[in-house]
């Protein structure tokens, strides 16, 4: 007989959310989204600015009530049980709530007495989180002194301080140098793996992306793909081949007619073709040109070609420097009135 | 690993339990409280301001209008506006703190406190609690100068003022966070500060005695919070009530309330 195993599809989605929708007067920011994310996975929220992550977040986290569908947070009701679910999660904003008046272990205090985690543990709980993220020897000192990495780092620790079901991370790495946001997600991993937790986070980083088991792809409100990464990426076909011969004309024209390549396309002295698997196609291409290859490489598609093919447009991906965001922060001040 | 799944257990039901006693979560009361404190303290510009204004309305206009001015048979001008200086020092303390609110909210720690499970009346107790603290203690500081102003203080004294001056800060904090709950930029409270605060203080008694007055004035006093504040304050550090102590005390309370159900109501209508 076969083996009856385990618990986790028994539990079924520990995030389900249906039809969720948010206007804000005339503006519709999240249009009737769908989709469920399974206990212990890491999901992913794809979009470019405005495309409705943040507000997607905010009603999953009780910060916003829906104009319109529903969600469910490990089964308890974002709008009607918001004390059961506000618990169960942890959130990083996508910008600082720290205390920046307050030390390191100060914040973290703070967040154990709100969530009442047992007297008997906070101490040792603080400690441990500190050293995770490395930030054990800064615990005195005002958040105020510290770098952008480290109060995003602090920030992380704090979120997973009362041990959350779900995480919420909110853009988690914006703003931070290549290596801290590597640092960033293997802490993230560890604490996967320490503790089982479910994340569910929003970027427009395709890299970033790149670590979500499965991705949502969204704009305007609107998910218009959802799968792994791996899977987006098949869809926009093969890999792309680049090389560089002694004579490309002539060996565009053995490309085409020895190995069946269709279309292939000369620019900058160099040329380039889509094929289905570009490391095994290298071999077979190099055996079957006579013209003497040059430099040959092989570029896998990335998503924000799965973005372009499915959007006709390409996601911004560059970082808004520290300064930009606080300008841009100053000039909301007037207007943002809710 | 065993640890940890217990205790998301014991977190997560002693958060449900605060949750459905609805009104009182002492912890998180306590934690915002004491946040209040140790960022007043922190900032020590807060409280040197503090001296110095009320210094120099205490001894510029105490002293500078004694000889012309003399307000209550057998007492001093100087003597008179003191408890009005404590209250300046209470009205100004208590916005302040109630407009740390806003910016909690412009830099993000309101967010982490909305979205922790905890009641929201515990999060506006907490900050009127905090509010009045940082109020009062500056207060303190303006009865440090009672033998300089003249004012006799006995320990019986000390002890119902610093009790009055506490609930009337509590009743200036609320106020104030009706006022900033919901407000998203400082620009309007600084023309809400000019439109409340200064007819507030200058209507409430604080500066010259209210025998006499236009009834117009009168009535303004009487829906003044503040005039029962400096009436009560004034009344056990000198003896001159205007009105029972059992009326101010009754008002200060009451408005603390109402202060406190409204911001309650702005607050959790947000979203
Ligand atoms: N409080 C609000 N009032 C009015 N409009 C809002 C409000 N919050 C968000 N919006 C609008 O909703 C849309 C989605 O915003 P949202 O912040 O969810 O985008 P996002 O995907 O998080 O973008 P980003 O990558 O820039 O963070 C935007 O058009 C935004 O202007
Ligand atoms: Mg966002």
């Amino acid at each position: 007989m076969a083996e009856v195993s385990v618990p986790l599809a028994v539990n079924g989605p520990i995030i389900r959310v249906e039809g969720l929708k948010k206007s804000f007067g005339e503006i519709t920011a999240v249009d009737g989204v769908s989709f469920e994310v399974q206990p212990g996975e890491i999901f992913g929220f794809l979009g470019p600015n405005g495309a409705g992550k943040t507000t997607t977040i905010k009603m999953l986290c009780t910060l916003l009530r829906p104009t319109a569908g529903k969600a469910t947070i490990d089964g308890h009701d974002v709008v009607t049980e918001a004390a059961a679910v506000r618990s169960g999660i942890g959130i990083v904003f996508q910008d600082s709530t720290l205390d920046e008046y307050l030390t390191a272990e100060q914040n973290l205090r703070y967040h154990a007495m709100i969530y009442h985690i047992p007297r008997s543990q906070r101490e040792d709980r603080i400690k441990r989180m500190l050293e995770l993220v490395d930030l054990a020897d800064r615990r005195s000192d005002v958040v105020r002194t510290f770098s952008g990495g480290m109060k995003r780092r602090l920030e992380i620790a704090r979120s997973l301080l009362h041990l959350p079901r779900v995480l919420f991370l909110d853009e988690p790495t914006i703003g931070l140098d290549p290596q801290t946001r590597h640092y960033v997600w293997e802490y993230l991993r560890e604490m996967r793996r320490q503790q089982s937790i479910t994340i569910f986070l929003t970027t427009h980083y395709m890299d970033e992306a790149e670590n979500a088991d499965r991705i949502a792809i969204i704009d305007y409100g609107r998910i218009i793909a959802l799968d792994t990464p791996a899977a987006l990426k098949r869809m926009v076909g093969g890999d792309l081949v680049t090389l560089s011969t002694a004579d490309n004309q002539r060996a565009r024209t053995e490309i085409s007619g020895r190995l069946g390549v269709e279309k292939v396309v000369q620019a900058d002295g160099y040329l380039t073709f889509e094929v289905e698997s570009g490391e095994s196609f290298i071999p077979r291409l190099v055996a079957a040109l006579d013209v003497p290859v040059r430099t040959v490489s092989v570029r896998i598609p990335g998503l924000d070609d799965v973005f372009l093919r499915l959007t006709g447009k390409a996601i911004r991906d560059e970082d808004a420097g520290s300064t930009d965001r606080l300008k841009s922060r100053l000039r909301q001040r007037g207007r943002i009135r809710r | 690993m065993s640890i940890y799944v217990e205790t998301r257990r014991i977190s997560g039901r002693r958060g449900l339990t605060a949750v459905a006693l609805g009104m009182l979560d002492p912890e998180a009361i306590w934690m915002i409280w004491q946040r209040d404190l140790v960022r007043f303290l922190r900032q020590p510009a807060r409280l040197y301001g503090s001296i110095v204004r009320s210094a120099v309305w205490l001894f510029a206009l105490g002293l500078g209008l004694r000889q012309s001015f003399v307000p209550v048979p057998g007492m001093s001008y100087t003597e008179f506006i003191f408890p009005g200086v404590i209250a300046m020092a209470l009205i100004f303390g208590s916005l302040q703190s109630a407009i740390s609110v806003i910016w909690d909210r412009e830099f993000g720690f309101l967010k982490e406190v909305m979205v922790a499970p905890i009641p929201r009346s515990s999060v506006l107790l907490g900050k009127a609690l905090g509010g009045a603290s940082t109020a009062t203690l500056q207060g303190i500081v303006v009865l440090l100068f009672a033998p300089l102003a003249g004012v006799h203080l006995t320990p019986v004294s000390v002890v119902e003022g610093l009790a009055l001056m506490f609930l009337t800060s509590i009743a200036m904090t609320t106020l104030g966070l009706v006022i900033a709950v919901r407000m998203t930029d400082f620009e309007g409270f600084g023309s809400l500060q000019n439109m409340v605060v200064m007819p507030m203080y200058l209507l409430s008694g604080a500066m010259f005695p209210t025998q006499g007055l236009p009834v117009w004035m009168n009535t303004f006093l009487a829906a003044n919070p503040l005039s029962y504040g400096v009436s009560a304050v004034r009344g056990v550090l000198l003896g001159y009530y205007t009105h029972p102590l059992v009326l101010d005390v009754a008002v200060l309370g009451g408005f603390s309330l109402v202060m406190l159900s409204i911001s309650l109501w702005l607050l959790e209508r947000e979203g």
